[in-house]
């Protein structure tokens, strides 16, 4: 217990950062995953292509070797970054690619009337994307879209990897000094699992809050999803 | 496909949206283009476009030591898959079985593994319990983690497939006589397997991922292999980025094998 006693500032800084790497890099992903969708289905095809690239190359690459990349490899090419931010950056890279896909199809379950409607009453791309389609994808890319952060809480343990002094790094570098592993391990498990569950604990709560049609509804939309749970 | 949402979300242009178009996509083009631009710029400036640095990777040896680490990172992943598969089927099973001691426990393998980092598991396995004195080979202390998370994945898989077939099925194998044993294994598992397949080689790839976790372990897969030739040549960023383009195309044509599966299926699915 003095391992704990004596360190208390120490653990409370790692998990401090490993909630800090998981919600910039989320919330930067949902934002660069979201104008990537919009490119996705927009009518410029270089901005189409430039978006489908990007999400094969950053949903394929193992997010360890991204990292390594980026850490090690940036300041090779004059680019440096304080370690913390290059997880951030490698977190964002990564789940933004999940966002992106399942925002497009997420667009993809909105009923092909209600955008010709919104068309019909003389909405344009933005307008008809804005006001009546990604409202109602929302709704469906709730649960997809809590697997991502999910993704992204497990991600974040990666970056103790490349020396970001989050939970993982924390723990495992006392559990060195005072070997105290079970008690380490519990402590850092604890994070994640609060984090994780915490997480599909939200999304399911604003799942039920969203949906009008109660939980047939949502069942239905996610019978058989291929892509659930590929993100690494 | 005739009418999916994302191709009516604009009108065919006419000649003034057509001009507006090809505006923007000369931009965008340029856009692109000055990125690629200043990052080859940045690399030059840095010395790091020098040939002698790249070519390297047209060298057999050097090949050969990748191809290597490529070896043992198909290895682990293929075994890793041989056994977490059917552990995952097994894990489902106990799940969704009516004994409740037997799908609690299930429960809380498959929650516990899915929610906490492989990483994490991966240090168990190499500083935890070498201080109670159980120590693994490397190549186990890579494969044993990879199993026990992908196993919790699967299962999640295997359940959602299970659940996907078809209300009728179970009733037909009711009607017909057939136990609730039976009627799993011979008429709904068949089925849940055929529908999981294309989400079973989307786990092939996140494996492929984990396995980069060798680089930890220090096992020689390919990532490990990468940090090995680095510290040989100091070509890092080349190294680094062979190394990732490598897994990028693996896990690419995996990916569209899954998707083109999946798209037959439900093809075949809308028309029967």
């Amino acid at each position: 217990m003095d391992a704990i006693r004596e360190n208390i500032p120490l653990l409370l800084q790692g998990i401090g950062t490993t909630v800090a790497l998981t919600v910039l890099g989320y919330v930067f992903a949902l934002v660069v995953g979201t104008v990537m969708a919009v490119a996705r289905v927009s009518p410029i095809p270089p901005l189409r292509w430039a978006a489908t690239v990007y999400v094969e190359i950053f949903r394929n690459i193992p997010l360890l070797s991204l990292l390594i990349l980026i850490s090690f490899g940036l300041p090779d090419v004059g680019l440096r970054l304080p370690y913390f931010w290059c997880g951030v950056l490698g977190l964002t890279l990564s789940s933004a690619a999940f966002v992106c896909e399942n925002v497009r199809s997420g667009i993809n379950t909105v009923p092909v009337g209600h955008a010709e409607a919104a068309r019909s009453i003389g909405l344009g791309f933005f307008g008809t994307l804005r006001f009546v389609v990604l409202p109602q994808a929302f709704r469906s890319m709730v649960q997809p879209l809590v697997n991502v952060f999910i993704g992204t809480v497990i991600g974040s343990a990666l970056c103790s990897a490349i020396a970001v002094q989050e939970v993982t790094w924390v723990t495992q570098t006392l559990n060195i000094r005072y070997a105290q592993a079970v008690l380490m391990f519990l402590i850092a498990g604890a994070v994640y699992l609060v984090l994780s569950l915490g997480g599909a604990a939200l999304g399911g709560a604003i799942e039920r809050a969203v949906s009008p049609g109660g939980r047939d509804r949502s069942r239905a939309s996610k019978a058989l999803d291929v892509t659930a749970g590929a993100q690494a | 496909m005739s009418s999916t949402a994302t191709q009516v979300l604009f009108d065919a242009p006419g000649p003034k949206g057509r001009r507006r178009i090809l505006l923007l996509s000369v931009l965008s083009v340029v856009a692109i283009l000055a990125l690629l631009a200043g990052a080859l710029w940045q690399f030059r400036s840095n010395g790091q476009l020098d040939p002698g640095k790249w070519i390297v990777y047209l060298r057999v040896d050097y090949l050969a030591f990748l191809g290597q680490g490529l070896w043992g990172t198909l290895k682990v992943t293929a075994l890793a898959a041989v056994v977490a598969f059917p552990l995952g089927l097994l894990l489902a099973l106990a799940r969704l079985s009516r004994f409740r001691v037997l799908s609690t426990l299930a429960a809380v393998w498959i929650e516990f593994y899915r929610g906490i980092p492989m990483l994490l598991v991966v240090y168990a396995f190499l500083l935890a319990l070498p201080a109670f004195g159980v120590t693994f080979p490397r190549f186990w202390m890579l494969v044993i983690p990879m199993i026990l998370v992908s196993s919790a994945t699967t299962a999640e898989v295997f359940r959602a497939g299970i659940n996907a077939v078809d209300r009728g099925q179970h009733e037909a194998a009711a009607a017909i006589g057939l136990s609730r044993r039976d009627a799993m294994t011979s008429v709904i598992l068949p089925q849940a397997v055929r529908l999981v397949l294309p989400s079973l080689i989307l786990a092939l790839v996140t494996l492929l991922k984990d396995s980069t976790l060798g680089y930890v372990v220090s096992y020689n897969e390919l990532q490990f292999q990468g940090k090995t030739l680095v510290s040989i040549t100091r070509y890092l960023v080349q190294t680094y980025l062979v190394v990732s383009v490598i897994y990028i195309v693996i896990n690419f044509l995996l990916t569209r094998i899954a998707l083109a599966l999946d798209a037959r299926m439900k093809a075949r699915a809308a028309a029967g």
